[in-house]
């Protein structure tokens, strides 16, 4: 075990990081922006491998496909946003449903539960074939594409709809005082925050080289430990401290997951950590990001007495 | 400028608590009316506004904004004639987001909203502007957020939003109800101030029989869902509180004079 097998490995997970950090911005603009519980995206995820590995194996331009995987969880995110605002179903239960249908539509489209990709043309095969490291072409490819998605969602919250959308996550009652179509805003944020789901899910086949059904399983949870992960670490000044704060908090998630692994995986420990526990890890990272401030407030008000 | 006809309004319908709050209500404003709302708890004046707001759809009769007919328009249409300050002060903003963009938000009432930027420098120096108008300091603070003013500021915020582009009708729902008394007869100030400037048509619910005879040129009081006392002018202006008492002792029996009412004389 040398340090560059270590920072290889570091490497690896905060490749995997970037490209996960799409979904957990999608899961942002949702769950935080517009304070809507979306379960939606574990299946948008998966429908955005499934489309972009069943397009590029048909032998479309791999940039091509993502994008028309996005088109698709846009879709997914605006069946929801009907069931939620047109049919008044609650919203929990709106996303539950589209999720539990795209199960059998994601195995529609692949026509199985596992689409390989081997020996196609992908993005990152594309990128390699430019001459750039293969260790490298998954990093710069996710790297770029998330600094054009922080800017272009930061420009987004600063334009008319933008501030609008912001607004009904924030206090629905006044936006409508104030004329704006409160139902069309939700619809709009989860046609991309799904979207941007789907788009992760689309890199994420193209990089790790095949569509699995069960590849979104759980992404709803990993969105929220990257947002809390990211809240902890980095200040809620700006958006764009908040946007960045959310994808590093995917990316340190990421490196969290692949140290305790490899800690686990040198050891000689009784029981071995393998990737099957890691849903058990990443509950108990949410639980204790989320019991922080209590727990601070508990020892603050406990400190303080002891104080007077 | 308003006009309300034969307006029905039931919740629980169908139901063995159905309650009918608006029964055969029907009110015109003129422009330029400020109308002040009272009535004991339960009389509708809330319902009455929610009603021409558009917050639910009425069952009977039909409302009239400006000349045209929003009875069956939707509550964020018909915000292009209205403006509106609720009781409750985190209601009419929104707290997570700076003064500036509840103010940018606000003068985009009623437009289509596209993607145009939120707010440009041109608006901010009005904003300012305006704000020194309130003389609350809040003209240096466009980007605080709004969740950090008092519940005073917010709603004289509130109010400089509903009115920042001028509406057709202004709705103020017991805006004051909730503040502190020194507070609130500041915003009240405030409202009197900007309603007049503008010569705005209002309609303005509240609790306190005095504010009610004091300002504005027509008073309205309102008992079981219909409107049973309606005066103007000079008459108003030579209005009691105890003769307000006494109208109401009339058409109820006393009940109107309970604890609130009284508190608040």
């Amino acid at each position: 075990m040398t340090v560059s097998s270590w920072l290889w490995s570091i490497q690896g997970a905060a490749t995997l990081g970037l490209i996960w950090g799409i979904m957990a911005l999608g899961v942002y603009l949702t769950y935080r922006v517009l304070h809507y519980s979306d379960l939606t995206v574990d299946g948008s995820l998966t429908l955005g491998g499934a489309i972009s590995a069943v397009c590029v194996a048909s032998g479309m331009q791999p940039i091509l496909a993502i994008l028309v995987a996005t088109v698709g969880g846009m879709l997914a995110g605006t069946i929801t946003g009907v069931l939620h605002t047109k049919f008044k179903i609650p919203d929990l239960l709106a996303g539950i449903l589209t999720q539990f249908g795209l199960y059998s539509i994601n195995l529609r489209i692949m026509g199985k539960a596992n689409f390989g990709l081997l020996n196609q043309i992908t993005l990152f095969s594309q990128i390699k074939d430019m001459g750039v490291p293969s260790k490298w072409a998954g990093f710069i490819v996710g790297l770029l594409f998330i600094i054009i998605l922080v800017v272009m969602i930061y420009c987004f919250f600063g334009i008319e709809i933008g501030c609008a959308l912001r607004a009904t996550g924030n206090n629905p009652d006044m936006v409508k005082a104030m004329g704006g179509n409160t139902k069309a805003y939700i619809v709009l944020g989860l046609v991309i925050g799904n979207g941007l789901v789907a788009m992760s899910g689309a890199f994420l086949a193209q990089y790790q080289g095949y569509a699995d059904i069960n590849m979104g399983v759980g992404t709803i949870v990993i969105g929220l430990a990257s947002i809390m992960i990211g809240e902890v670490l980095f200040s809620k000044r700006t958006y764009f401290h908040r946007l960045f704060g959310v994808v590093i908090g995917s990316v340190v998630y990421r490196i969290i997951i692949a140290v305790v692994l490899r800690i686990s995986m040198n050891s000689n420990w009784i029981i071995k950590i393998t990737s099957d526990d890691m849903k058990l890890i990443t509950a108990f990272i949410i639980i204790l990001a989320l019991c922080a401030p209590n727990i601070k407030e508990y020892f603050q008000a406990k400190f303080s007495k002891e104080d007077q | 400028m308003l006009e309300l006809t034969h307006v029905y309004k039931s919740f629980n319908i169908k139901t063995p608590v159905q309650k009918d709050v608006l029964k055969d209500l029907s009110l015109t404003l003129h422009e330029g009316d400020f109308v002040t709302v009272i009535g004991g708890n339960g009389a509708g004046k809330s319902t009455m506004l929610n009603a021409v707001a558009g917050v639910f759809p009425v069952e009977k009769g039909s409302i009239h904004i400006a000349g045209e007919d929003v009875t069956k328009m939707p509550e964020y249409k018909r915000a292009k004639y209205i403006g509106r300050v609720f009781q409750d002060p985190l209601k009419g903003t929104a707290g997570d987001m700076w003064i500036e963009e509840n103010l940018a938000m606000a003068l985009r009432r009623g437009e289509k909203r596209g993607c145009k930027w939120g707010i440009s420098n041109k608006e901010r120096e009005l904003f300012k502007e305006l704000l020194k108008t309130l003389d609350l300091g809040l003209e240096d603070r466009l980007d605080s957020k709004v969740g950090l003013l008092s519940g005073g500021q917010r709603q004289a915020l509130t109010l400089l939003m509903a009115t920042i582009k001028k509406p057709e009708l202004l709705l103020l729902d017991e805006h004051t109800a909730a503040l502190d008394p020194h507070t609130a007869a500041k915003v009240l100030e405030i409202t009197n101030r900007v309603v007049t400037e503008n010569h705005l048509t209002t309609l303005m619910v509240t609790h306190n029989m005095k504010d009610a005879i004091k300002y504005g040129n027509r008073l309205i009081m309102m008992h079981n869902g219909k409107i049973i006392y309606d005066v103007s002018g000079e008459e108003k202006m030579n209005l009691q509180v105890s003769d307000l008492l006494m109208k109401f002792e009339q058409v109820s029996g006393g009940e109107f004079a309970n604890d609130r009412m009284l508190l608040s004389k």
